[in-house]
């Protein structure tokens, strides 16, 4: 049972980070491509627990921790970026 | 058994709520609809994802694996904080709404915005502010 649906979680999510990347090239504007970002690291710390539990090994978890601390900074240094045009005032 | 059935079962549902966030992100036709796909579908269906992981790591070895409960803290404490940045800088950039020229009732809107150009009639609920003066909230740039 939960094999199977481990792989199928792997598709789906990897499904939903192609889509995320379709956004993050097609968006019309910039703060389109910052939220498809914003969407993608999340999606990669969805991938790599859901690799972790195929797996069954711990030693991905400290790597998503670290891409969800580093991706919150980004994502707000870049809509701080676009709203004033400088990140540190 | 039960935690099979328990752990699978979490897991198809973050999945699946995943990927709905994400063709939400890719289908929905302006910005501010678009917005709505990742910062709530996709973070439910993380938080669904690393419970299950959580309970699965904390059976099989015994003790609660810490940087997993950080994660889904850290995720569910900082999707509201982007989005809520995000939407704002995506305010002051006046990017294009399907509601066309002004994205909230009363924002601010644009000096040559015709209402009943491009879009369909609707009612405007507050009374429309006098010309001359820029009324309405002032977005700080």
């Amino acid at each position: 049972m939960t094999e199977i649906a481990v792989v199928f979680g792997i598709v789906c999510v990897g499904l939903a980070m192609a889509l995320n990347v379709y956004r993050l090239v097609a968006g019309p504007d910039a703060i389109d491509r910052v939220v498809a970002l914003d969407t993608l690291y999340i999606n990669a710390i969805v991938m790599l627990v859901l690799v972790g539990l195929r797996l069954d090994t711990l030693v991905f978890f400290e790597a998503a921790l670290l891409i969800a601390m580093m991706g919150f900074v980004g994502t707000v240094a870049a809509a701080k970026y676009l709203r004033r045009g400088s990140i540190i005032e | 058994m039960i935690l099979d059935v328990f752990v699978g079962t979490l897991v198809i549902i973050g999945a699946v709520f995943t990927l709905i966030g994400s063709i939400g992100l890719a289908r929905l036709p302006d910005f501010y609809t678009r917005l709505h796909g990742p910062t709530k579908a996709t973070t439910l269906g993380a938080g669904a994802l690393i419970i299950a992981s959580i309970t699965h790591f904390t059976v099989s070895q015994g003790a609660v694996n810490l940087p997993e409960v950080l994660i889904v803290l850290f995720l569910f404490m900082t999707a509201p904080v982007s989005a809520h940045l995000v939407a704002r800088a995506a305010l002051v950039r006046d990017v294009h709404s399907v509601t066309g020229g002004s994205s909230t009732a009363g924002g601010h809107r644009r000096p040559d915005h015709q209402p009943g150009a491009d879009e369909p009639a609707r009612v405007d609920l507050e009374p429309s502010p006098p010309s001359g003066t820029e009324s309405g909230p002032q977005v700080p740039r």
